[in-house]
């Protein structure tokens, strides 16, 4: 569905984008995790066509998105980092308003508006203007103003940063259902356990650098499933295992000091980030 | 379908605060009729006319440069710089000449509002002269012209601060020195000529002789013209570039 290859982008001194490749396949949802400024919007601003890439190809359903693919543009639904919605609209006339842009039908935008008002939530609060409405809601309004037209496609970057445990888990069980109907998503989070609960596949990205991809279960397996996590010189350390029983040892030797648990994304996003960061030097 | 969407959504902010748009549109206009036109200009006359007569072609393209340039200028960089929301438009499949003709059609048709209410005003004192449908189409040709220059110095700035100064350097000057309220013919010869480079003199040297005389100025239509095509061509070229998103 977007294949990614050898993509370079550069901002004067910065190389925001280092010959990043990324692969994902129709029907998954494909995490991108990375520190700040790792690169991860920008990587995801040149996929949708609003930066012009310095080197290498990116191609959706095998065409080039370009400021004027009208066609392609009309598949693929993003949700950006910051709130992009029109703040004197209110929230169903915001739908309507990107209904109308993707050229829906007045009949269609109508069933659209009612589905999602629905699906999110926002029934009740679907008369107010977005400049009066909680960070949840306009949360929950982009992601749905980025559903109206049905895309194939959708790129959330960042979609529940700043929103409380009830809406997120709401826009987890949204994003679930929309892979179970076969859309594809680009995802980057800084919200690591979001990445592990909805992602088939997870990319690590560092100073634009795409250095690992594989799946939640075999990055765990290649770090060890079992960690002994233990204080030491007040700094949280972990120690990884294949199995339970040598996790349990690492415990004895370190004279009862620690638990051990089953190894999360967390842990290896942090080890091989650190490892990262320790190679680079910053 | 692309413009009448840009349209909608400006259809829907104005029914919203139409009162505030229609009020700020006309007073400006208002205050120069009474300074200049019943007060200064009731004592003398100007190109053998009355003075208000002289002055009302003036004040009506002046405020359609006003309103067209204002409500274009800065919705357009709200929504770039403020709300991100222009970028939103970009991520659809709207084409962008769609997308700023839109625009300039809303800020065209927004300013024909106070042509309207000035010349309401006027007639119980018997000001309107000759009015015909080329007239209004000359307004709503100004309007569309400086629409454009506002999108496009929405699209050039930086920050909201760049907007005042364009607002200052630019605008003000035109609304003073572009034959709106005296005659071009008493300037030096130098600065004279520097004026006619200046779109608002066109509009208003047209808008005059078809409001006082009933006549027609080609050449000054002809420039009018060159420059909305000009502004509205380096819109479309500017917006294709990613750094101005």
């Amino acid at each position: 569905m977007i294949k990614v290859t050898g993509v370079s982008k550069q901002f004067e001194e910065l190389k925001a984008v280092n010959e990043a490749t990324l692969h994902i396949k129709r029907g998954h949802i494909h995490g991108l995790l990375g520190p700040n400024g790792a690169g991860k919007t920008t990587l995801i601003r040149s996929i949708v066509g609003l930066y012009d890439i310095d080197e290498g190809e990116i191609r959706i359903n095998d065409e080039t998105l370009t400021r004027d693919n009208h066609v392609l543009k009309s598949k693929i639904g993003v949700v950006t980092q910051h709130i992009n919605l029109d703040k004197e609209l209110t929230l169903e006339e915001n739908l309507e308003f990107a209904g109308r842009l993707y050229g829906l039908s007045k009949a269609t935008i109508k069933e659209r508006k009612a589905t999602l008002l629905k699906a999110f939530n926002l029934e009740n609060a679907k008369d107010r203007q977005v400049k009066k409405s909680s960070g949840g809601m306009k949360r929950k309004l982009m992601i749905a103003k980025a559903l109206i037209h049905d895309p194939e496609l959708i790129i959330l970057d960042e979609p529940t940063v700043g929103i409380d445990v009830k809406a997120r888990k709401e826009i987890w069980e949204m994003l679930i259902r929309l892979r179970d109907e076969g859309k594809t998503m680009l995802l980057t989070t800084h919200y690591i356990e979001e990445a592990e609960y909805l992602s088939n596949m997870i990319s690590m990205i560092h100073q634009g650098e795409i250095f690992h991809t594989n799946t939640v279960e075999i990055l765990v397996e290649q770090l060890g499933q079992y960690c002994h996590e233990y204080q030491e010189a007040h700094r949280i350390r972990r120690a990884f295992f294949p199995d339970e029983e040598q996790a349990k040892s690492s415990i004895e030797a370190k004279g009862g000091i620690g638990l051990v648990r089953r190894t999360q994304l967390e842990d290896v996003y942090t080890t091989l980030i650190e490892t990262k960061v320790k190679e680079s030097g910053n | 379908m692309e413009i009448s969407t840009i349209l909608w959504r400006e259809w829907v902010f104005f029914k919203k605060r139409w009162m505030k748009i229609v009020s700020a549109q006309v007073v400006t206009p208002i205050l120069y009729l009474i300074t200049f036109g019943w007060g200064i200009g009731s004592s003398f006359n100007l190109d053998g006319m009355p003075y208000l007569f002289y002055i009302i072609p003036g004040i009506i393209g002046m405020n359609t440069m006003r309103a067209s340039y204002s409500y274009i200028a800065t919705r357009v960089s709200v929504s770039r710089l403020h709300e991100k929301s222009f970028e939103a438009y970009l991520l659809s499949p709207i084409r962008i000449p769609m997308l700023i003709m839109g625009h300039i059609l809303a800020g065209a048709l927004r300013s024909m509002i106070s042509v309207v209410l000035i010349l309401l005003i006027l007639a119980p004192f018997g000001g309107v002269l000759n009015l015909s449908l080329t007239f209004f189409a000359i307004c709503f040709l100004n309007s569309m012209m400086f629409a454009c220059l506002g999108f496009l110095a929405a699209l050039l700035i930086d920050t909201h601060y760049d907007l005042n100064r364009f607002q200052s350097f630019v605008i003000t000057p035109m609304s003073f020195l572009c034959g709106t309220f005296f005659s071009l013919t008493k300037l030096p010869w130098f600065i004279g000529q520097l004026i006619e480079l200046l779109p608002l003199t066109h509009s208003i040297r047209l808008l005059r002789k078809l409001y006082i005389y009933n006549k027609f100025d080609g050449f000054s239509l002809i420039v009018m013209l060159a420059y909305t095509v000009f502004f509205f061509v380096l819109s479309v070229k500017i917006c294709y570039e990613e750094s101005r998103i």
